[in-house]
């Protein structure tokens, strides 16, 4: 296990957004978080790597609690991509190589630039590497921000919506380029969605989040349509089409039925 | 150092890899070497403006005076007449080219600088203060006439850089305060700025109502920069505070480029952020103040100086550090050379000219509307 998270609270100008959450994630697989907007998944990641500090709970890291660690240590640890990116004025090369600030004490040494080169070449972006970043597509500019957390060697992966604003192949490709990265080498992964026929392609676990709680923790195969409306309040089909199962919604649920619903199935 | 004979995992990699690390190596040393060109420029500006004045000597002539060949009178006009002004300019324009950049980049705003955010108003402010109120009018009497002739107290010189400073603080603070509190934009941070501004100079203007003649003459030299006035103690204290303040932020060089990816990327890096943000706005203020305390308000010139060097070494700062200073000082002693040059007698306050380089590239930072 590289990462157990245990009865996490998070109070956001009092209202609670995390409440009493617990989380697990293994070596070499990735784990989507899904919910509805404002369900708490945000929150969660920033929480798992502390640029969040939750009022309650552990998350222990490699078998290390993170509260005792600085936040050098943690980024040796725990790469994150957050969910919205600013274009650096830097190359590609040098946006990357910020990854090995966690490694560097006063400069950047030839193993820095080797690791650099070799998630570059992994990712498909060596060609471009002395390009400035703001010359970049939107999904290549994603590529780097993702090649940036790989270069920090970190043992675990957090990312906030890495595809959502990309188009239909990038999706594709950078969801591939993650998966690849995560099997090769070992890595944790925890990735916030919300396309859940991508994270029923791509994830090897689903935590479905409800309220600031994990209110289904499955594989894509468990997935139903009674869940999807628990969570998401939408009708839905499971269909499966060319050996991938995939959503098609169908309606909203009427509104007095997917909220108040809610208690039931906290356990 | 360690890794040097780091190995690549297979032999494709290193042929590919090896020519990219090879190339980047090759853009870098570029950088660096325009780096190295400034500072050759600036070293020969500075011979230069040694040389160019009402007692005619020639460059080469300047090297033989500054390397102990020169004859008595040309010595005493090198030493104590010239080389204090340019000494001056070369490091107030290296602490206000520094601040510009660290303000910039803390705030992530390109319009932002000591000028712009109110931050020299403040320490004008405070300046005056001290000198009206605080009976530190024997800095004026040393600031008014040239450097050398009245040898200053250490206590004034205590008093008027102590209120400068807390004047630049408080600008920093309410535009810190502001930043935090809403989500302002960066012209709205700016706007802030401009009102603080003008409250610290009527503020400055309202002391004046307090002054003696002397005293009002003092104050009103704060208003427009001037590095002319200079002596060996005060150039001393900046030059000290502008090192320890420079290894600082060449320390946290990389922190800085952490932070061009976003403050949460930059958590995520391992930045503590708020501590970076309020201790590097800390340290600007400090050169600010004891800049401004010195040599009055040096218009835009924090601006201008990191706008050029990132037109000439690019974004990292890495060499962003070092340039924005060297800039500063080649653009602060090009000023003043050129007013003493075009005013017949006595010289113009550099703070005209760098405005006047200032405010149009303002205008076109905020037509462009540009993000850092």
């Amino acid at each position: 296990m590289t990462l157990e998270a245990k009865g996490l609270h998070f109070n956001y100008n009092g209202q609670p957004v995390l409440r009493g959450l617990n989380l697990s994630l293994e070596h070499g697989e990735i784990t989507g978080i899904l919910g509805i907007n404002g369900a708490g998944k945000s929150t969660l990641l920033r929480c798992l790597n502390r640029i969040l500090r939750p009022q309650k709970g552990v998350v222990m890291v490699e078998d290390r609690d993170l509260s005792k660690l600085g936040g050098e240590q943690i980024a040796r640890l725990i790469g994150y991509v957050a969910q919205s990116q600013e274009r650096e004025p830097l190359s590609v090369f040098d946006a990357v190589l910020l990854g090995r600030k966690p490694h560097i004490k006063w400069q950047a040494t030839s193993h820095d630039l080797d690791v650099v080169t070799r998630v570059l070449t992994q990712m498909g972006l060596e060609p471009l590497a002395l390009r400035p970043v703001s010359s970049l597509s939107g999904g290549e500019a994603q590529k780097v921000v993702i090649a940036r957390a790989l270069a920090q060697e970190p043992h675990l992966l957090l990312l906030d919506e890495p595809t959502s604003n990309l188009d239909l192949r990038n999706q594709l490709e950078v969801m591939e380029l993650l998966m690849q990265a995560v099997r090769d080498q070992g890595l944790g992964a925890a990735v916030c969605l919300h396309d859940i026929n991508l994270a029923l392609r791509y994830l090897d676990r689903m935590v479905l989040m409800k309220q600031g709680q994990v209110h289904a923790l499955i594989t894509p195969e468990e997935l139903t349509a009674d869940i999807i409306r628990q969570v998401y309040g939408v009708e839905a089909v499971l269909a499966e089409v060319e050996g991938h199962r995939v959503v098609i919604p169908r309606s909203a649920s009427p509104r007095k039925q997917a909220r108040p619903a809610t208690p039931h199935h906290h356990t | 150092m360690k890794h040097h004979h780091a190995t690549l995992p297979t032999p494709v990699a290193e042929s590919l890899g090896g020519e990219l690390v090879s190339r980047y190596g090759a853009g870098l040393r570029r950088r660096y070497l325009i780096l190295a060109a400034l500072a050759v420029f600036t070293v020969l500006l500075a011979l230069q403006a040694v040389a160019v004045g009402a007692f005619d000597l020639s460059p080469y002539k300047v090297l033989l005076i500054l390397l102990g060949q020169g004859e008595g009178t040309q010595s005493v006009v090198v030493f104590n007449i010239r080389l204090p002004r340019i000494v001056a300019a070369i490091v107030t324009g290296w602490g206000l080219g520094l601040s510009g950049l660290v303000t910039q980049s803390l705030l992530r705003n390109p319009l932002a600088s000591p000028f712009t955010l109110g931050m020299s108003h403040g320490a004008a402010f405070g300046a005056a203060f001290a000198i009206v109120f605080l009976g530190a009018g024997a800095v004026s009497t040393s600031a008014l006439y040239s450097a050398g002739s009245t040898d200053f107290m250490f206590s004034s010189l205590y008093a008027v850089t102590l209120m400068a400073f807390a004047g630049a603080m408080a600008a920093t603070a309410v535009i810190i305060l502001l930043a935090r509190m809403r989500q302002m934009s960066a012209s709205a941070v700016i706007l802030a700025g401009v009102a603080m501004s003008s409250l610290f100079m009527s503020g400055t203007i309202l002391v004046q109502y307090f002054a003696t003649e002397v005293e009002i003459a003092t104050v009103v030299f704060w208003t427009f920069g001037d590095v002319a006035r200079s002596n060996w103690r005060e150039i001393l204290v900046l030059a000290v505070a502008t090192l320890l303040v420079s290894a600082y932020f060449l320390r946290r060089r990389w922190d800085l480029n952490a932070l061009l990816a976003g403050e949460e990327t930059a958590q995520a890096l391992g930045v503590h952020v708020t501590r970076l943000r309020l201790l590097g706005m800390f340290l600007a203020s400090l050169l600010v103040a004891l800049a401004t305390a010195f040599h009055g308000i040096i218009a835009f010139l924090g601006l201008l100086a990191p706008h050029i060097s990132r037109r000439l070494v690019g974004g990292d700062h890495r060499l962003l550090v070092p340039c924005s200073g060297l800039v500063g000082s080649a653009l602060l002693l090009a000023a003043d050379t050129v007013g003493r040059m075009v005013v017949g007698s006595g010289s113009l306050p550099v703070g005209v000219l760098t405005s006047f380089m200032g405010a149009p590239l303002f205008l076109y930072l905020l037509l462009k509307g540009k993000r850092l």
